[in-house]
């Protein structure tokens, strides 16, 4: 255990952010048909050689890479190789973007118009876009915007075409592609379409892969993913998807470009369109295949108030200065680079990190908006009431006092608080509360909302925890800034000692337990612990000694309220793992696996046995049986007489998990 | 050159010169020193010793803090004009307009601001010899020359690299060589390695003073008195064996002299690398040195036929002259590339041609460096490289165009306009991206044509424009008087050098951009106040790859310590050539440089070799330069 004495983490209190400004502000003053029209210049990367979208295709199709590959192919399949050669341009054909700038004008000028109807503002921290702008002409650009709503990406190019900035091209998912219509105009605005696996096949990858890196070398416009690969339902970042961003790298670490800019891009709603839609997902409805009339009948939602959005660009990350000292790229040396080859552990190691660096930046610069403290103590009142079988809710007082409270520890922890200072608390709080009115109710007290007309005690409960998992939603977009502390808090409750030790290995076995279900980057326990010691130290909640950690007198109330955070999920884990316990049969699989325990779930929520509403949540069930299966208590077999990809879960020791 | 003459006329010359040659006796320039064993082995075919360039006392005519002729350097003229002094080069006593203007506007120099170097060397501020009494006593008895004096122990006591010259020009010296012994031949050297060895003193041997990778430097960790053994006397052509195209010659001989004298005999080796004005034939074995020309004529390894070595156990030689031999590693390859850990090279046997009949300047201009370097790869795909083609990129372009002497006539001046105006204009080249490559063709006058035509057809094809064989030459002509430009900028806070790797056809490009921008990142991180120059030139071709070399310099007004920003940046540039699938040197060396890299560039096993080489063939450590490992 390195020594904690030595603190050299900076402040989170001095964290130095940059200013917002509100874009739609203009578009309310001036006319979008104008906007949508105007002359729009771009800087472009220095080493641009112009092309247009389909030189890139045939750039792609001629590359060595896909040669190899097609000769590989045709050889392992006895295909022809023309035959394998039409297949690739076929796929680059249903991937390829085609980019057009009327398409984009057309956004520009509709997209004003809905943006200005659902959203208060949409405010930009214009000193990223410059930093933006910069790293441009420098090297090639990829931009990593966080993933909350299918408007991220819209709103993306909607902001870089305001500010005159390269319109990027993105990459998407394909299912996007059934929205035939909207399909196509996305394409024609940049997006790129890619399957949603294709693990195996050779040449699909390889065409994908060449195509990103075709432009991204050319400087042809920034390459814009997710990171967390989908859409974050429950508003905590996903545990980022290493594909893409191996494909991207690519390219620096084989020397094909000096260098590449990474820009980690935070987008935090105030109220997220789909919110209801994530927590019916979460509890078992099927999630709507995107359709076109879906989309039209979504227009219900152009109705209501979705408060303001924020945009954070934030510092454009080098991937040179990333693998100075990491990866050694002589390896690259004795292989021609065209053939494609299993990334080194070295570099996968080095891409994982890279890439929960680049998440963590996201989160850090994710602007938290008052209804996330309301939220989080909302539900914790909300529990407590559950525990004592009342439903009394929280006076309006009390909550505006206790946000106070938690405001001023949020900024002692370095949250990126967005508190408007010129109102009063009551009325900040008054506001946020009215703004997510679907979610709480005022009547002299405050409760989370109450379901309307329902039939059976299931249904109850089950409208009952789409309100929660909405809640829940907004409280997780501060969980990152507690998290460590709140694992050593949720340790020193654990531990059977206060020494330091102890208190410790609790930490290691929780962090480790969670590293599925929140961004913590692989061994970096020693850090993690410290900076979460740092931060309880710093204020005034705990006491360090050379042996002990205690929890000082009015730290009490600090550790409570964090270990109060993790204990839902403290909960989900250990359902899971008394479900597989009590059970699971010889012949669960993977499928099974989610409505099985559901069941368990809704059964032992109805009798009370379970406090929090929330474990009914898929993303912590599958999030708690990953984490299983990661530590060994449970083994997944490829059975042979299913198809493959239902496996068969085999307990093993399910380690319980101490509370 | 030669187009002038009829070629029937200048061969019977040639023919005469030779039998001139054949019938004067041995002349001895420093008869009175020479040893009697040496005399006797002069009485075999001893070609000629007459017009040798290099004096034992080398400040005779060479500078002492910086490159080449103390006659020849370059300088601001009261009017404030670049001029190049002396009469020995074509450049020699010309105006050079641009120069000026050039400098400032890349370096951002200033004709104000001057940093003159320490003008005299001055003895005092020289460690004093660590003599060995007894190596001494017993040399002084064989009758080999030597000295103490400062002046010579300085002159010995470096190479080329940056920081040696800097250092000098402020009057710093650091571990010098004890004594310099002069022998005259190989038996010579074998007397002073087996007194080395009986009194236990580090001997380094000493070509021609052109390493660039701290080869020469002292080790300053050295106890042992150090003897530089400076072979530079050691350089007769023995022997031409006509029948065969073979020439025995001494080690010391430099570049210049030998190919002087096989010409009088109607012959050249080939070899020449830009440092052949004053490199040394041993200096280029124990280094693999590589020639411009050696598309034609081969590297060192290729022209190698026999070599004799003087190591602390004896000396190692081949038996016979066979052209290629099957008997296990060739013994030649270690001794190739030792850098002077493992002996003295003393007399080496070389390939000889006839000399070209004919040989033709040219150059080309290509729209940018891509279309440039893919058709030079093109051309050593199709196996036609003339006996030399080389790549500037676009910084080196405008460097070359501003070292245009100034030109007498107005018409040439005139077409010169046309020239840019057709090729900026008509073509539509961008000034700031086009790039030139010069060629060099060699032959007989028919087949050098024919040649001419094949690889301006290739160039064609990547959008190439024929440009002149003036442009051509020039570009030649620049190696020569580069390093002495180096001077110049160190007058006025400009420091600067260059260095090469090896790379692969396919990663040429990138190691060009890649190396480039790192250097000039670097520089920028490092405090630099103003923009380096970074730029870089293909200068071989081979099969599989192709030789790159770069040049970098910067001004470093503002800074405290610029050679440590210096070293600092090209250890970064070396590290970036190796990352992106360059080699550790092409021809330059490993020296006390590189040598840190030595171990990922051979691996372990291969260290391994190596040191178990040294440790049978110098256990006592008495080649003590400690290069390369």
């Amino acid at each position: 255990l390195a020594q904690l004495a030595v603190q050299l983490h900076r402040d989170p209190m001095l964290k130095k952010r940059d200013d917002f400004e509100d874009m739609l502000e203009e578009r309310r003053n001036s006319s979008d048909l104008r906007y949508a029209l105007r002359c729009y210049t771009p800087v472009l990367y220095k080493g641009l050689a112009p092309c247009k979208a389909s030189m890139l295709k045939s750039m792609v199709l001629q590359s060595d890479q896909l040669h190899h590959v097609i000769g590989q192919v045709s050889r392992e399949t006895g295909r022809a190789a023309d035959d394998v050669q039409e297949e690739a341009s076929a796929i680059l054909e249903e991937m390829a973007h085609c980019l057009q700038l009327s398409t984009v004008r057309f956004f520009a000028f509709t997209l004003s118009k809905v943006f200005k109807t659902l959203f208060r503002s949409i405010c930009v921290n214009e000193e990223g876009i410059q930093r933006l702008q910069q790293a441009i002409q420098e090297h090639p650009v990829v931009l990593l915007p966080s993933h909350r709503s299918y408007m991220d990406f819209l709103l993306m190019s909607y902001i870089l075409y305001t500010y005159d900035i390269a319109l990027p091209v993105i990459a998407a998912g394909m299912d996007f592609m059934g929205m035939k219509f909207v399909g196509e105009m996305l394409r024609m605005s940049g997006a790129f379409f890619i399957r949603r696996s294709f693990g195996g096949d050779k040449l699909y990858w390889s065409v994908f892969s060449e195509y990103v890196k075709t432009m991204l070398k050319n400087g042809f416009a920034p390459v814009e993913f997710f990171l967390e690969g989908t859409r974050s339902r429950t508003s905590k970042s996903l545990t980022p998807k290493l594909g893409l961003l191996n494909i991207v790298m690519d390219p620096y670490l084989k020397g094909e470009v000096y260098d590449i800019n990474v820009v980690p891009v935070s987008i935090s709603y105030e109220r997220i369109l789909e919110e209801a839609l994530y927590a019916r997902e979460m509890l078992g409805v099927p999630k709507p295949k995107e359709s076109t009339s879906g989309l039209f009948k979504a227009r219900k939602v152009l109705s209501e108030d979705y408060g303001s959005i924020h945009v954070y660009f934030g510092q454009p990350v080098s991937v040179r200065s990333l693998a100075q000292g990491r990866v050694n790229r002589c390896q690259f040396n004795l292989v021609p680079r065209h053939i494609p080859r299993r990334p080194s552990e070295e570099i996968q190691s080095f891409v994982n990190d890279s890439a929960y660096r680049l998440v963590r930046a996201q989160e850090e610069n994710m602007v938290l908006k008052p209804w996330v403290l309301l939220a989080s103590l909302l539900l914790q009142n909300h529990h407590q009431d559950q525990t004592a079988g009342q439903k009394r809710g929280m006076v309006l007082e009390e909550l505006t006092a206790q946000a106070v409270w938690l405001r001023d520890m949020f900024r002692e922890y370095g949250a990126f608080l967005h508190w408007p200072g010129m109102n009063t608390v009551l009325k900040v709080v008054s506001s946020s509360l009215s703004l997510h009115r679907g979610l709480v109710r005022v009547c002299g007290q405050v409760k989370p909302g109450e379901p309307h007309s329902t039939v059976t005690p299931e249904e109850e409960l089950l409208s009952q925890a789409v309100i929660v998992l909405s809640c829940a939603s907004y409280r997780n977009q501060g969980l990152h800034v507690f998290l460590r502390p709140a694992l050593l808090a949720s340790a020193i409750n654990a531990a059977s000692s206060n020494l330091k030790q102890e208190v410790f290995n609790s930490f290691s076995f929780l962090r480790n337990m969670f590293s599925n279900e929140f961004i913590l980057c692989p061994g970096a326990t020693v850090q993690d612990f410290e900076e979460a010691c740092y931060l309880l130290v710093k204020t005034g909640a705990l006491q360090v000694t050379q042996q002990e950690l205690l929890v000082t007198e009015r730290g009490q109330r600090t550790v409570a309220f964090l270990t109060s955070m993790l204990d839902p999920f403290l909960q989900g884990y250990q359902v899971v793992c008394r479900f597989l316990c009590e059970e699971a049969t010889e012949n669960l699989t993977e499928k099974q696996f989610v409505p099985a325990v559901r069941k368990f779930i809704i059964k032992h929520l109805l009798a009370g046995r379970l406090r929090y509403t929330e474990v009914l949540s898929s993303d912590l069930q599958k999030n708690s049986l990953a984490a299983l299966l990661r530590l060994g208590a449970v083994q997944k077999i490829k059975s042979r007489s299913e198809s493959f990809n239902t496996a068969l879960l085999r307990l093993g020791a399910v380690q319980k998990i101490k509370a | 050159m030669l187009g002038n003459t009829s070629d029937r006329q200048r061969i019977a010359q040639q023919r005469l010169r030779i039998i001139a040659g054949h019938l004067q006796g041995p002349v001895d320039g420093d008869s009175a020193i020479l040893a009697a064993e040496c005399k006797a082995q002069g009485s075999k075919t001893d070609v000629c010793r007459e017009g040798k360039t290099v004096p034992r006392r080398r400040q005779e005519i060479m500078k002492w803090n910086g490159w080449g002729y103390s006659d020849s350097k370059f300088l601001f003229n009261k009017k404030g004009q670049a001029e190049f002094t002396g009469k020995r080069y074509r450049l020699s006593g010309m105006i050079i307009p641009g120069l000026k203007d050039w400098m400032e506007g890349t370096f951002g120099a200033n004709l104000q601001h001057k940093t003159p170097a320490t003008p005299l060397l001055t003895s005092s501020a020289v460690q004093p010899a660590t003599l060995n009494k007894a190596f001494l006593e017993e040399l002084k008895s064989t009758g080999i020359p030597f000295s103490h004096d400062a002046e010579d122990r300085v002159f010995r006591a470096h190479g080329h690299c940056l920081h040696e010259i800097f250092a000098l020009r402020e009057g710093k010296f650091g571990r010098v060589p004890d004594m310099v012994v002069w022998p005259n031949c190989h038996n010579d050297v074998v007397k002073i390695v087996e007194l080395a060895c009986k009194h236990n003193v580090c001997v380094i041997p000493y070509g021609g003073g052109t390493s660039v990778s701290s080869a020469l430097e002292c080790p300053p960790e050295e106890t042992r008195s150090i003897v530089s053994l400076d072979t530079s006397q050691m350089n007769r052509i023995l022997w031409i064996d006509e029948k065969n195209l073979t020439a025995h010659v001494e080690a010391g001989i430099v570049g210049q002299d030998l190919e002087r004298l096989l010409n009088e005999s109607g012959y050249c080796t080939g070899h020449e690398p830009d440092s052949m004005e004053f490199s040394s034939l041993g200096g280029w074995v124990a280094t693999r040195a590589s020639g411009m020309k050696k598309n034609i004529y081969g590297n060192i390894e290729d022209l190698v036929i026999h070599i004799r070595m003087v190591t602390p156990r004896g000396v190692i030689e081949k038996s016979c002259q066979g052209p290629r031999m099957s008997t296990g590693p060739d013994i030649h390859h270690f001794i190739m590339g030792s850098e002077g850990t493992l002996g003295v090279v003393t007399e080496v046997t070389m390939k000889i041609r006839p000399m070209p009949e004919y040989q033709k300047y040219g150059s080309v201009v290509f729209p940018n460096f891509e279309q440039g370097v893919a058709c030079l790869r093109e051309v050593a795909k199709q196996r036609c490289a003339p006996a030399s083609i080389r790549l500037m990129d676009n910084e080196q372009f405008k460097f070359g165009h501003a070292l245009k002497p100034q030109v007498s006539s107005i018409f040439t001046s005139f077409l010169d306009g046309l020239k840019t105006f057709y090729i900026t204009k008509f073509k539509g080249f961008d000034p700031n991206r086009l790039c030139v490559a010069t060629l060099l063709f060699e032959g007989d006058r028919e087949k050098v044509l024919q040649h001419e035509k094949q690889v301006y057809d290739i160039a064609a094809k990547f959008g190439g424009l024929a440009a002149g064989e003036d442009n051509g030459q020039r570009g030649y002509m620049l190696t020569f008087v580069i390093a002495y430009l180096r001077d110049l900028g160190m007058d006025y806070y400009v420091i600067g050098e260059s260095f090469e790797t090896s790379v692969p056809w396919d990663r040429v490009l990138d190691i060009c951009r890649n190396v480039k921008a790192r250097i000039i990142q670097e520089c920028k991180d490092k405090g630099v106040q103003f923009p380096p120059l970074s730029t870089c030139r293909v200068t071989q071709t081979y099969d599989t790859g192709a030789c790159v070399y770069f040049y970098f310099a910067f001004n470093y007004r503002g800074l405290s310590d610029p050679v440590h920003v210096y070293e600092q940046v090209e250890h970064a540039a070396r590290e970036e050539i190796l990352a992106n699938g360059g080699s550790l040197s092409h021809h330059h060396g490993v020296g006390k440089l590189r040598k840190e890299w030595m171990r990922d560039t051979v691996s372990n096993v291969g260290v391994g070799m190596l040191k178990s080489v040294k440790d049978y063939v110098d256990p006592d450590n008495i080649f003590g330069n400690r290069n390369l490992l």
